[in-house]
């Protein structure tokens, strides 16, 4: 790979490096060879970034792509497109697709077809056959076929003697856990969150108090059993102070949350606007504020878009028939964008939620700058306006709840491997 | 005054467009006790009525308010129809579009579905009750009663009762009283309270006693039989004993005070059968014969702003 020359080695100059590691934002150069990030040197290319910000590659987990299954929802290449146009360079895959993939033969076949995506993608594995909350999986097989984490979804496993003997045989394995903290019973019917907007809506509402006690029945567990749990979406502040407990407890947990969660709240349902209508269900203002918070201190890890895609037809239902989740990948950085503008976070804060702490708890190469990292980058205009039109998306699905959205945040280049997969100006061209 | 497309709840009503509705409802009641049954606000236009939920009171309401009015009327049983085969709401809405109805009523079983229809189709809709949302006509219908026994529409203290959280004729009712400044009491079980209800500007309260004391108006909600399995209430004869009303608890309310039910009602369950056929303190029957009064009086009115338009 090396030459003496380094005519292979492209240079990054005038960029805003956005550094998650340091937490800083410094104005410099970077170079990449060999498809990583390299020390300084001489290079055959140099690309003025003028200015503009150079940060890691998003790692995106919890990404749903239809295959197999939903094809005609979204597939890897249509999924790999939104993501290299929302500077995503890794999609972590859920694993609640048709049929389920809970055994290694059927993760083999996801992985052929995730070939075709442009971008890295990582496949999770069910945590229990079918998700159906009784019999665990191969955990061991499915980890030697490249399973990143296990996870049943938003089926709650509610037998907690099957979760507890999940867990502590994820342990020995050395596999993380990712659960969807909530209580089935409370929030069973339910389509929003309950309280005087569900109450004039006429909608059957869930109480944050599902969450909290999903969240300290599994933090409960995750503690007894020594695993490593990772809880998906942390939505509700009723549910943050056990998370801190947990932590300051040393217990081996992370928590993320989803971006639609920190950049909307209940009321965007307005008339019934399906669109709006996501698992868990958007909360209130106060909770949104209290996320933002823990986004901010850490007390949530990892933010992602919670990529759901969903057909025109499962959307263009009563509310409370109507599919759940919204599109997400190409939305993401321009959403996360308005909690930078709105002074909630930095930057480099920001990207440790996008992309170095979910790299490094799912045990993956990269989410930063640092030399012989993977040279997965994207440069972005942090201040660059537009208004989002849901049918200029690459993805397959345009279920997106910022339609019409005015926003901040243009991603210009993103790089997989040192691979341009995605370039503004190329594409405008 | 009364500039709406549709009547799709109460939420959007001005309380000057509720006061023309039920000044030009009143019209329409008068005129019929006078024998004058017939009328031609409605001559030439086609009214098709949607339900998607079982219905005899409501549907019949409509169905004679527009045939007096010299509407053509046409009934849609949904449950039997084409949504069996698999026809998505908007879909059946669309069909029935090319047919060019002027008037839709719709009644289904999901909250906001019957708004979902309205952004689909070119005619005036009126929603006949969806989900646990609203149910426009019945608060209007109350309203009226209200109004001609009471001889005003504000600064009356009103008690509703029962299961509040599942009915849509509430949170019709409790918007519509709010908006034409009265003092609104719920009355029942915490179990059949909505979530948040406390903001709604309404005083909240689980003994009887408290809330009736001083009424001039005594609501009763259908208890539903389906809510009876021991999930949101003990049984049916302990409810019956702390919120059925009887002649004890209605005496704490003001001794003029009206008693009313949407009905169907369940004798036994939440209110005393002979309180009910007491005359003199019931208005039951009223309510019924302002239902077709009142939605005369939106049709006519939504039938207006549509020639307008």
């Amino acid at each position: 790979m090396d030459n003496p020359e380094g005519m292979s080695a492209t240079l990054l100059t005038n960029a805003r490096l956005i550094d998650p590691v340091s937490g800083t934002e410094t104005l410099g150069d970077l170079r990449i060879e060999g498809g990583r990030i390299t020390d300084p040197g001489p290079a055959g290319t140099v690309i003025d970034c003028r200015g503009k910000c150079l940060a890691p590659g998003i790692v995106d987990v919890g990404v749903k792509v239809g295959e197999p299954g939903e094809r005609h929802k979204e597939g890897f290449r249509s999924a790999g497109a939104a993501a290299a146009r929302g500077g995503i360079t890794t999609m972590v895959c859920r694993p609640d697709t048709i049929p389920v993939i809970d055994s290694p033969e059927m993760l083999e076949h996801a992985r052929s077809r995730a070939a075709r995506a442009s971008v890295r993608v990582h496949h999770m594995a069910a945590l229990t056959r079918g998700r159906g909350g009784a019999e665990m999986v191969e955990i061991g097989f499915l980890r030697d076929a490249g399973a990143v984490a296990f996870t049943d979804g938003t089926h709650v496993v509610r037998d907690t003697r099957v979760l507890s003997r999940c867990l502590t045989y994820a342990r020995s394995m050395g596999a993380l856990v990712i659960g969807h903290p909530q209580d089935p019973g409370l929030s069973a019917g339910a389509c929003i969150t309950s309280g005087k907007f569900a109450s004039l809506r006429g909608l059957p509402g869930v109480s944050p108090l599902a969450e909290r006690l999903g969240v300290e029945r599994d933090l409960a567990l995750a503690e007894a059993t020594g695993a490593a749990y990772h809880l998906d979406q942390v939505t509700c502040a009723a549910a943050l102070p056990a998370v801190r407990r947990a932590k300051a407890a040393g217990v081996d947990v992370t928590a993320g949350t989803s971006i639609h969660h920190l950049t909307l709240n209940v009321l965007d349902v307005a008339d019934y606007r399906t669109f709006f209508k996501v698992t868990p269900p958007l909360r209130e203002e106060e909770d949104r504020l209290a996320l933002a918070d823990a986004l901010a201190d850490g007390t949530i890890d990892i933010m992602g878009s919670w990529h759901t895609p969903q057909d025109e037809e499962s959307k263009r239902l009563p509310f409370e028939q109507a599919a759940s989740g919204a599109v997400g990948l190409e939305t993401l950085l321009p959403a996360a964008m308005r909690l930078v503008n709105a002074g909630h976070i930095d930057l480099a804060g920001l990207w440790r939620a996008l992309s170095l702490n979910p790299a490094r708890r799912l045990g993956l190469e990269g989410g930063t700058l640092e030399v012989g990292a993977p040279a997965d980058l994207v440069l972005f205009d942090p201040h660059a306006p537009f208004v989002l039109d849901r049918w200029t998306l690459a993805s397959k699905s345009k279920n997106t709840p910022f339609d019409g959205a005015r926003m901040e945040g243009r991603v210009l280049t993103t790089w997989v491997g040192g691979r341009i997969v995605h370039d503004r100006e190329a594409a405008r061209a | 005054m009364f500039t709406q497309r549709h009547l799709l709840g109460i939420e959007p009503l001005h309380p000057l467009e509720i006061t023309a509705l039920l000044d030009r409802a009143d019209h329409y009641a008068e005129a019929t006790r006078a024998g004058h049954k017939h009328g031609d606000a409605l001559t030439g236009l086609t009214q098709i009525n949607m339900f998607f939920e079982n219905s005899t009171r409501t549907q019949a309401s409509f169905e004679i308010a527009g045939k007096r009015l010299g509407a053509d009327v046409m009934n849609m049983a949904m449950q039997a129809s084409s949504v069996k085969k698999g026809e998505t709401l908007i879909d059946t809405a669309l069909t029935l579009n090319a047919m060019r109805p002027d008037l839709l009523v719709v009644r289904h079983p999901h909250s906001g579905a019957v708004n979902l229809l309205a952004e689909k189709v070119n005619c005036a809709v009126l929603n006949a009750g969806d989900g646990r949302h609203e149910h426009p006509t019945q608060a209007l219908l109350d309203a009226l009663t209200i109004r001609r026994a009471k001889g005003r529409l504000h600064r009356l203290t009103i008690a509703i009762c029962g299961d509040i959280a599942h009915s849509r004729v509430a949170r019709s009712n409790l918007i519509l009283l709010g908006k034409m400044e009265n003092r609104v009491r719920l009355v029942g079980p915490p179990t059949l309270m909505p979530a948040g209800i406390e903001h709604f500007g309404v005083e909240v309260t689980d003994d009887m006693e408290a809330g009736l004391k001083g009424a001039d108006v005594v609501m009763m909600l259908r208890l539903q039989k389906e809510r009876m399995d021991g999930g949101f209430i003990p049984s049916e004869r302990e409810y019956y004993h702390r919120f059925g009303l009887d002649a004890a608890k209605l005496a704490h309310a003001k001794p003029d005070a009206i008693v009313m039910h949407p009905g169907p009602m369940n004798r036994g369950v939440e209110i005393d059968g002979t309180l009910a056929d007491d005359i003199n303190r019931s208005v039951i029957q009223e309510q019924v014969e302002m239902g077709v009064a009142v939605r005369m009086a939106a049709m006519d009115l939504l039938a207006q702003n549509l020639r307008a338009a």
